[in-house]
């Protein structure tokens, strides 16, 4: 086809163009994010970007008018609220949460349920105390919370949209961590039934006023909350990361992958 | 039914006491029958296991076991940095595997303020359709092998080999392309991509009149689908049934219109198909509308093909600043989400894999009760789920 051969043959040469500028433009910086990979500093760097991103989204007109509603209809309830990329987050009060799923259906003509899904703040500990190695992604050591905040370790959250407004929000609720109980949502909307074993299963949150809270994914004798943060990963145990330590030389390279560091610098080459 | 002493003439006597015996049996004992669906079934696609209680041919109450197939992708995700998590949600729904990669990609990309060039989010958008062709095709064929007609089987997986091929030569791999990158996509489409894309897309448009003509407008099937598992508009909704599901009962609304704008739609021109009855038959109809409709989009999208870069300038090691965000998108199979909470590291915090699949069959044991047995299998198949998708 003749028509589409010029597009065809320039882009390639365009786009070898654009990625060895790209390789230049961000080479220095790289170095530095390369070290700063090291798990040494990986505390410093994780809390770097967290202060970039200061200046909170203002709310869009049809997420002013959502909020709006809640809150006449909530009152004191609604906690927080904040939007992320255009979806509004709202937090309200454990006490409300039934009624604020009803208030979704009801009052903001919010029909369909996305997803319930729990959360758990607490990083995951790292193996041999602080310092020490650790099986993931290195992460931030303190707790820190997401979107319109959090009163401790669990939450629980979820969305819920409208097929005919086309809008949606997101709600979030907070679980007490020693009684961790919240109100189900089946009564409202009947596909929470799933969601909420999931998150039972998972976080050992439980659904007061759920038909049946048994086990979905797992075998009914299974013990334990495996996204608990505090859950181990087994394979991860047995084989760390391999981002972290599992790095082969590259063919022709004599000089062997020296610590961790120079590992990962590896690994992510290969991705750009 | 009266019941007489003498046996008719042709039936053997000893037989005929059995079959006396089997009468009052089967009025005596009215109580319920346990019958075990799978996990091995060849109509669940996978292993779900559906344990209905049956009242004669009745289904009483219907509970649909899952797990057999989960890998807690939601764990893995947090043990993974974010260009080794593609591999993972690329076996989310094996189907579509690169329809998956976008909303994730697109997620990581938001929190990083990354935007992938035009020429990108095209060749996104017609790999996604593209998927989305191969996944509907197939369903197209296996929808009439569940009521018994063998043709349509080799049919669909003939025209969905094409479309594979297709994906192969731009992607390099048939089922997981992990294709996308963070602020873009691997390659450029190879030469000679475009004029077969378009010829391909022909052929799918011929396929889909023969299952216009072959299933769609076949008696025997419209008598075994037509008022069959009838899901309501706001029944379906309330149980998050998504995508072709939800609009064959009548609800028009689809992210790739109505949501959030995502990769190319906004530019497209394509028409939401819906049917307001609400049964298996509908949900066939719908898909195969929303065929065609893919294919008139992927010709409409190689027309307006942008030339340019197909990566944004991103750091070579990918870190993510703090964050959260929600994305979803329009997926063969319904709303495929991720909501990705970052701690600004390499790997994300918490990711929670929002898969059509799962709540499209949540809403079984409401949809199966009172239903017969074997429009049970009619009613799993024209619902369309992967394991993987509702399993992670």
């Amino acid at each position: 086809m003749p028509d589409e051969t010029p597009s065809e043959e320039t882009t390639p040469e365009e786009t070898t163009e654009e990625q060895v500028e790209a390789e230049q433009a961000v080479a220095e910086t790289d170095e530095a994010a390369a070290a700063d990979l090291a798990r040494e500093d990986a505390d410093t760097t994780a809390a770097e970007p967290t202060e970039e991103q200061v200046a909170p989204e203002p709310l869009s007109e049809t997420e002013q008018q959502i909020l709006d509603r809640l809150e006449q209809e909530l009152g004191d309830a609604v906690i927080e609220s904040a939007s992320i990329f255009g979806t509004l987050v709202v937090r309200v009060q454990p006490d409300a949460w039934r009624r604020a799923a009803e208030v979704s259906r009801n009052a903001l003509e919010c029909d369909y349920l996305s997803f319930v899904a729990g959360i758990d703040w607490q990083p995951a500990p790292r193996e041999g105390g602080e310092g020490g190695e650790s099986s993931a992604p290195v992460q931030p050591t303190e707790m820190t919370f997401g979107a319109a905040g959090s009163a401790g370790r669990f939450q629980v959250f979820a969305y819920v949209q409208s097929t005919s407004r086309n809008w949606g929000v997101t709600l979030k609720t907070d679980v007490d961590e020693a009684a961790p109980l919240v109100q189900s949502w089946v009564p409202v909307y009947p596909g929470a039934d799933w969601h909420e074993r999931e998150c039972w299963e998972m976080f050992g949150v439980a659904f007061g006023g759920h038909p049946s809270l048994r086990h979905i994914y797992l075998p009914s004798e299974f013990e334990g909350h495996p996204l608990r943060k505090d859950f181990p990963l087994l394979a991860r145990e047995v084989k760390p990361w391999p981002g972290l330590v599992d790095v082969e030389p590259m063919p022709g390279d004599d000089t062997p992958a020296e610590g961790e560091g120079a590992g990962t610098e590896a690994e992510g080459g290969e991705e750009a | 039914m009266t019941t007489t002493n003498r046996p008719p003439m042709e039936v053997d006597p000893r037989i005929y006491r059995h079959l006396a015996d089997a009468q009052v049996n089967v009025e005596l004992d009215t109580g319920d029958m346990i019958l075990n669906l799978g996990p091995q079934h060849p109509a669940t696609h996978g292993t779900l296991r559906l344990v209905v209680r049956l009242d004669g041919e009745r289904v009483v109450a219907a509970d649909p076991v899952i797990g057999y197939m989960h890998r807690g992708y939601e764990k893995l995700t947090e043990v993974r940095s974010y260009p080794q998590i593609t591999t993972l949600i690329n076996r989310i729904d094996w189907l579509s595997s690169f329809a998956n990669e976008v909303p994730f990609i697109h997620g990581a990309e938001q929190l990083m303020g990354v935007e992938a060039p035009p020429r990108a989010q095209y060749i996104r958008t017609i790999l996604t359709e593209l998927s989305r062709i191969a996944t509907f095709l197939l369903f197209l064929g296996e929808m009439g092998l569940q009521v018994g007609a063998l043709t349509p089987a080799f049919y669909g997986f003939r025209d969905r080999e094409h479309v594979l091929n297709l994906i192969e030569a731009a992607t390099g791999g048939r089922f997981h392309p992990n294709f996308n990158r963070i602020g873009g996509l691997k390659d450029d489409l190879p030469w000679g991509w475009v004029a077969e894309t378009r010829n391909t897309m022909k052929v799918v448009l011929d396929g889909c009149n023969d299952f216009d003509d072959l299933v769609a407008r076949n008696e025997i099937f419209e008598a075994r689908t037509k008022g069959i598992g009838i899901i309501p508009g706001d029944v379906g909704a309330g149980y998050g049934v998504s995508g072709s599901n939800l609009r064959a009962s009548g609800v028009d609304w689809d992210l790739r219109r109505d949501g959030k704008p995502y990769l190319a739609y906004p530019e497209l021109d394509f028409k939401v198909w819906t049917h307001p009855d609400g049964d298996s038959f509908a949900r066939y109809w719908v898909r195969l509308q929303e065929t065609r409709e893919a294919a008139r989009m992927v010709v409409q999208m190689l027309d307006q093909l942008p030339s340019g870069p197909i990566m944004a300038k991103v750091p070579r090691i990918i870190k993510v600043p703090a964050g959260e965000t929600w994305v979803e998108t329009e997926n063969p199979l319904g709303q495929m989400g991720y909501y990705v909470v970052s701690k600004g590291a390499i790997g994300p915090f918490r990711v929670k894999i929002r898969s059509a699949s799962f709540s499209n069959v949540s809403i079984l044991p409401w949809l199966l009760r009172g239903v017969y047995v074997p429009d049970v299998i009619t009613i799993l198949a024209s619902l369309y789920f992967i394991l993987g998708d509702i399993d992670r």
